[in-house]
């Protein structure tokens, strides 16, 4: 039985999103959809007790909308309301086509994405909203993933879905004129998703690289779902290739393992080929926006073998499009790093030099600029940066390396 | 459906605009929206300054001189839209003066007609 369950558990994973798509657009309201599945779900435990159906998501989707027409009757009984007239009369029209499949469930799916990321929802009611409709998490799941109130997490959902039924939040994908904007929302909210499980140095390790494991997988659909969107296609390559050296950027301890540092056997070489693939396609389709370069750039780290023998003529080169894309101060420094390995640490070190006003108070800036005033064996001044990054820097963990680093070049 | 578009501005701000400009613009957005069938009402307020506030506790009223609260962008004016869903009445917001200057609050309106 624990074995069916399980199997069950699967199907309703793999199901509920694209099921719960479809249910909106039908009964027109997110909370009758979401009860009607949840039924649906609970019949489907009885009776795919001894097989499951060939077609699971039409059969929940059937099911869910009868409970629906069944839950609008009895709500028309007592107060013929008018609206749940109008939905009953529209929902008993529907029919079990199965002509209806394919393209009309990617479209739901896409419906329904763009709402949960319509920009007059803010962007943690975005997060929240994505993760529990097309994500079928839980609200506990969520409210334990970032790290908030089960009670608060409740309540920003239940907001966030009475404003998309009384402001008449449109269920639909944006028109065209629309939908680069937009495009950037949803992706903006699958990465923030996704970082939230891979930056944040709180909670537990495995829900973390679950949420990443989310991320991912709402980022391939969507991939899937906008196929000529190569920006969604870097994003989702981009995801794969971090989460690909998941394992390796922690050490027992918890404490983070910087890049250089890292043991690259620990890496998933076989996720790295596929994300590595699938970017060369999206990048001989044209792809060339931030998403893009930005999965190359992790591309050329994760197929290097070693940190020396990294590609860092073409991170150059990315980092040099990349900042003509989105000119920020964190862009020239990884630039000017790679310049350093490319050409000579003299050379990356006067690119450096140039945004001591924008970074002073970043201690990455300070770090990066210490390693090179080391390199051109300027050792005091290399010292002194250090010095400087602690005085930025609260993170324990970070620290230490700090301070370690410190120590290393007080005995040279 | 309906929305109100509550138009917000900071009284100094609007100082630095041509008042001729202004009106001009508005007359224009005014008369765009009448063409095209989704006004259904519009007023503009007299200065924050001309405001009186009422309040009655217990049977006993007070009388306020100026605005409930002070703010740095006072409400100034509204619109009434009727138009498909808040996507449509975000655009037509994005085209009321009021948004450029200022800030436009896009708020739907209760139908009492329809049950709630």
């Amino acid at each position: 039985m624990s074995q069916a369950s399980a199997a069950l558990e699967t199907v309703f994973r793999l199901e509920y999103g694209r099921v719960l798509a479809t249910l909106i657009r039908h009964v027109g309201d997110i909370d009758l959809a979401e009860d009607s599945l949840s039924e649906a779900m609970t019949a489907a435990l009885t009776a795919w007790e001894s097989v499951i159906p060939e077609n699971p998501g039409a059969w929940l989707t059937t099911t869910a909308r009868r409970k629906a027409i069944d839950r609008l009757r009895r709500a028309a009984n007592y107060t013929s309301k008018q609206a749940e007239l109008r939905h009953l009369r529209q929902l008993e029209q529907v029919e079990d086509s199965p002509d209806e499949q394919a393209h009309a469930i990617v479209d739901d799916q896409l419906r329904l994405i763009f709402t949960c990321c319509h920009p007059s929802l803010s962007s943690e009611v975005q997060v929240a909203l994505t993760l529990k409709t097309l994500g079928g998490l839980s609200t506990q799941e969520i409210a334990r993933a970032f790290l908030v109130p089960e009670a608060t997490m409740a309540q920003r959902i239940v907001r966030a879905k009475k404003k998309i039924k009384t402001a008449n939040i449109p269920y639909r994908v944006p028109p065209e004129s629309e939908l680069t904007s937009r495009l950037s929302a949803v992706l903006q909210v699958i990465y923030l998703i996704f970082n939230e499980g891979y930056l944040s140095a709180a909670g537990d390790r495995y829900l973390r690289r679950d949420l990443c494991a989310e991320a991912l997988r709402l980022g391939t659909l969507l991939t899937s779902l906008m196929p000529r969107e190569t920006e969604a296609a870097g994003l989702a390559a981009l995801m794969s290739f971090h989460l690909a050296r998941f394992e390796a950027r922690t050490d027992e301890d918890g404490q983070a393992v910087l890049l250089e540092d890292q043991d690259r056997s620990l890496w998933d070489h076989e996720a790295i080929a596929e994300a590595d693939r699938r970017l060369t396609h999206t990048l001989e389709s044209g792809g060339n926006g931030p998403y893009v370069l930005q999965a190359a750039i992790a591309g050329v780290h994760a197929t290097s073998p070693s940190f020396d023998q990294t590609g860092w003529e073409e991170i150059a080169f990315l980092y040099t499009q990349l900042h003509a894309l989105q000119p920020s101060p964190v862009i020239a420094l990884n630039k000017a790093i790679a310049i350093a390995m490319s050409v000579s640490p003299q050379a990356g070190l006067e690119e450096v030099e140039l945004l001591g006003e924008a970074l002073g108070q970043y201690p990455h800036f300070h770090t990066a600029r210490a390693k090179l005033l080391e390199r051109v064996g300027r050792f005091e001044e290399a010292e002194r940066a250090i010095e400087v990054a602690l005085t930025l820097t609260l993170n324990t963990s970070d620290r230490a390396h700090l301070e370690a680093e410190l120590k290393r070049m007080g005995g040279l | 459906m309906q929305y109100a578009l509550l138009i917000y501005s900071d009284p100094k701000a609007a100082d630095q605009v041509e008042m001729e400009t202004v009106m001009a613009e508005y007359n224009k957005f005014t008369a765009d929206v009448q063409s095209e069938g989704i006004l259904v009402a519009g007023e503009a307020l007299h200065d924050v300054e001309t405001a009186t506030t009422v309040r009655v506790r217990e049977g006993a009223a007070t009388h306020t001189d100026g605005p409930f609260a002070e703010t740095k962008e006072v409400f100034g004016g509204f619109y009434i839209v009727d138009v498909a869903d808040l996507d449509a009445a975000i655009a037509v917001a994005e085209r009321l003066p009021g948004s450029w200057w200022g800030s436009v609050e896009v708020r739907p309106i209760i139908d009492f007609s329809q049950d709630q």
